[in-house]
């Protein structure tokens, strides 16, 4: 009965959402203030009703109702509780509801928080948003309903992939999703702006806080899922070019991009028409990762079940979308060309130099994603463009953009007096070089030239992230401090500091070595003795496992004891490595138990892993940035009275 | 023609593309390179008697399934009762690999539901599993009567799938015979 009570609230929510989209559609076109406010009500309806049909699901979960056959498949009695929860987004149909599910939530914040914007622009933000969910909710009850029943019902589930028992990933999808699915806001913004015609900056500012949101989530989300394959995959690594982590990645480049240049477009009106393709194109990557991801085009490690009419029905979907909104724009932009200008040396530049170098990298991205797929279509053969071709290409773009970065954050919009600028950017770039050539010297004994290049670069975010929130620290009584706005840029640009000393030294002092061990053995891996005490067995709630107990000794003195074990789930008979991990600031030491080699002789995969965990951590302080930023005065100012001076 | 027309054909030449991507084949298809050549040989013990062996040998002379199933999988539960439509119209001879499964478990799971299978190999460890190429349970092979595999389905068995796949191909290799 609930899960057809579950279905029966999703069809509702597409009656609702279809009345979202049309009647303020319409409404805004007549002018009707009656009909425009039918947004508003329907976007609470629409959410309150696929709220219902997501409890139901969870509700299937938890009672493990295996007479659903996306519960029977993905779930198991002996499943603790937390992952009979997180299982509702562990595979295609569940996940697709959750997509759904923020989509709305996300359409019911913006109608909340509107009341400050135009009628008119509110009730087509709203109408654009109900559209998307119209295409989504069509796209589950069609292709993918997550309530079918499966009879006769079986004893038990075949239980959730032992992947995805983790709490990292239980909150990882949660979290990409937000982000994923907010850069829909923006979308719905920048359509919204070009449907009335009315282009000027204020679009760029209501949609500026929005775009950050949506920005943080996905920051997060990606930091999380990084984190995730690091400790549960067994292999240490931390990105692994895998299409679908590209599929994130995309549009968090984008994203990226679009944040830079709302901001030249609320404060200059420039980039106008630049500005509102990039909001298209953010969303219209999320939408090609969600149709890589589910239509099986790619194979791929964590790859969706797949479907061929899933992949037509996203492929179909995708083309209106972006195609209606690119005919739009064509239409539109012509008309925005603005008559200010910049020069050579202003905050313009540096932004415009900031938004080609973000969308090379993602157009490499995209190339390096679907390079495969050509290949395979023109040849037949089966190529794989791995890690050595993204580090290096990646690298191409992303070098000059840490390095202007630090440059671009001191110089005035407009045009800046290059005296003065040199004055304030002098002592930071010969300490940079400095700190280029000391950190890696005097930390880890040895220099090159990729580590002077990455060590400086980290050292030069990070000191001229660093020169505004000091100064304004250190300023007389009583004189203007730092805006929030401002203060979020810098601690963001210091997250990606700390990013980018995080991946320079863990990629060049990092060691990785698999050995032998029978208990009682030991071996030295980066000066540290690992000694393996003995092995043992232990009973988890939907595992056994064999679990190393392994003394970590410094210069025989005990560091610590780590467990990594090796667990076959019970359920699907397959095997998982828990990493034993020795965490700290400094450096990870990690030991991944392979296959038992001999009659007591097992492999073991031990990793030295120096500064990785700043890769996360500088993650964590750019999404705090985000924070910072949308916390400024102005956009809660600028809610209620529009014309709030910038 | 205006500048701002370029994104929209850009992405037209890619929607195009992933289009032609996604006709290119069905992904779910995925090839086994043992079709069109002999079945791997195997010997193993029935599930139902451990001093009894069957294999490939015992099939040879007919069309024959062999449908990879475990207790614990639970397509093969869903796909089931087809099995015992099959065997009820003696459409076809069903053998089973019974793989990396409890053979206690196994054998109550035949009692409950009822047998399909003229009979079912023991496959503990997974090891005639891994020369067939299999996946994940279920799977069902076409076997023709020389032994040739002459298909694979991946997933539960349904009757359009059977009428689609493996009539179709019996038939044809009926005549070619």
């Amino acid at each position: 009965m609930i899960p057809e009570i579950g279905q029966f609230a999703l069809i509702l929510a597409l009656a609702l959402a279809v009345c979202q989209t049309i009647i303020p559609l319409v409404g805004a076109h007549r002018g009707d203030a009656a009909m425009m406010a039918v947004g508003r009500t329907a976007a609470t309806g629409h959410f309150l009703f696929v709220a219902v049909s997501f409890a139901c699901l969870t509700y299937a979960f938890l009672v493990s109702d295996f007479s659903v056959l996306y519960v029977a498949n993905h779930s198991q009695l002996a499943l603790p509780t937390l992952y009979k929860v997180s299982a509702v987004w562990g595979a295609h149909e569940g996940s697709l509801l959750l997509w759904i599910l923020i989509l709305a939530a996300w359409t019911l914040a913006v109608a909340r928080f509107s009341s400050g914007l135009p009628v008119a622009f509110a009730a087509r933000v709203i109408g654009v948003l109900g559209f998307l969910s119209i295409g989504f909710l069509l796209f589950a009850l069609l292709t993918s309903n997550p309530f079918d029943r499966l009879v006769p019902a079986p004893a038990d589930g075949g239980d959730l992939n032992p992947l995805l028992q983790d709490p990292g990933l239980a909150i990882h999808p949660p979290l990409l999703y937000v982000g994923y699915v907010g850069f829909s806001v923006a979308f719905a913004f920048a359509i919204a702006a070009m449907i009335s015609g009315d282009l000027d900056q204020k679009w760029a500012r209501w949609t500026r806080p929005w775009t950050t949101v949506a920005w943080m989530f996905l920051t997060l989300g990606i930091a999380l899922g990084s984190w995730w394959a690091y400790y549960e995959l067994g292999w240490g690594g931390w990105w692994f070019w895998d299409a679908v982590e590209n599929a994130s990645f995309m549009p968090w480049l984008i994203g990226t991009a679009l944040i830079h240049s709302l901001a030249v477009t609320e404060k200059r009106g420039l980039f106008k028409s630049w500005t509102l393709l990039l909001a298209i194109t953010a969303f219209s990557l999320s939408l090609l990762g969600t149709f890589l991801v589910r239509s099986g085009i790619i194979v791929s490690v964590h790859a969706f079940a797949t479907d061929p009419t899933r992949g037509f029905f996203i492929l179909s979907f995708l083309a209106i979308v972006v195609i209606g909104a690119l005919v739009l724009y064509a239409w539109r932009a012509p008309a925005l060309d603005s008559d200010v200008g910049f020069s050579p040396l202003s905050r313009e530049t540096f932004l415009l130099l900031n938004n080609v170098l973000l969308v090379v990298a993602t157009a490499l991205v995209l190339i390096g994603t679907l390079a495969p797929l050509v290949v395979e279509m023109m040849s037949g053969g089966k190529i794989s463009i791995g890690p050595p071709w993204f580090n290096v290409a990646f690298l191409v773009p992303m070098l000059p953009l840490v390095i202007l970065l630090g440059m671009g954050m001191h110089t005035a919009w407009r045009t800046q007096n290059a005296d003065a600028w040199w004055r304030v950017l002098r002592i930071p770039a010969i300490a940079a070089i400095v700190l280029g050539v000391i950190i890696p010297l005097l930390f880890y004994g040895r220099v090159s030239l990729m580590l002077v290049v990455g060590c400086g670069a980290a050292a030069w975010i990070v000191i001229s992230a660093l020169i505004q929130p000091v100064r304004s620290l250190l300023r007389q009584k009583g004189t203007a401090g730092i805006t929030r706005s401002a203060l979020g840029m810098s601690v963001a640009h210091l997250g990606m500091g700390l990013f980018v000393i995080g991946v320079t030294i863990v990629s060049a002092f990092g060691v990785e070595s698999d050995q032998a061990l029978q208990p009682g053995e030991s071996i030295e891996v980066a000066g540290f003795e690992f000694h393996l005490v003995g092995l043992s067995n232990v009973q988890g709630p939907n595992f056994s496992a064999i679990e190393a107990e392994i003394e970590i000794r410094d210069d025989g003195k005990l560091v610590d004891t780590i467990r990594p074990q090796k667990r076959q789930y019970l359920v699907q008979k397959s095997w998982m490595t828990e990493a034993g991990i020795r965490a700290g600031l400094d450096k990870d030491l990690f030991v991944a138990l392979g296959d038992q080699l001999g009659q007591n002789s097992w492999s073991v995969r031990i990793q030295y892993k120096p500064l990785i965990r700043f890769i996360w951590l500088g993650a964590l302080v750019m999404a705090i940035g985000g924070l910072i930023a949308i916390s400024d005065r102005r956009y809660r100012a600028g809610s209620r009275a529009a014309e709030a001076p910038a | 023609m205006n500048r701002f027309v370029w994104p929209l054909i850009a992405v037209m030449a890619l929607l195009v593309f992933l289009v032609m991507g996604l006709r290119h084949g069905d992904p779910r298809a995925l090839p086994s390179p043992f079709i069109g050549k002999p079945a791997p040989q195997f010997e193993l013990p029935t599930l139902k008697n451990p001093e009894v062996t069957i294999g490939t040998n015992k099939m040879a002379g007919n069309f024959a399934l062999v449908n990879v199933w475990a207790t614990w999988c639970v397509m093969c539960r869903a796909e089931h009762p087809f099995l015992l439509e099959l065997a009820a119209n003696k459409a076809i001879p069903i053998y089973g690999i019974n793989w990396r499964d409890s053979r206690l478990e196994a054998i109550r799971w035949l009692e409950d539901l009822g047998d399909p299978y003229l009979a079912s190999a023991y496959d503990e460890d997974g090891r005639v599993g891994i020369d067939w190429g299999v996946y994940g349970a279920p799977e069902t092979f076409l076997v023709d009567p020389d032994g040739t595999v002459v298909y694979k389905h991946l997933g539960p068995l349904d009757p359009v799938v059977w009428q689609r796949e493996f009539v179709s191909r019996m038939s044809g290799g009926g005549q070619t015979e």
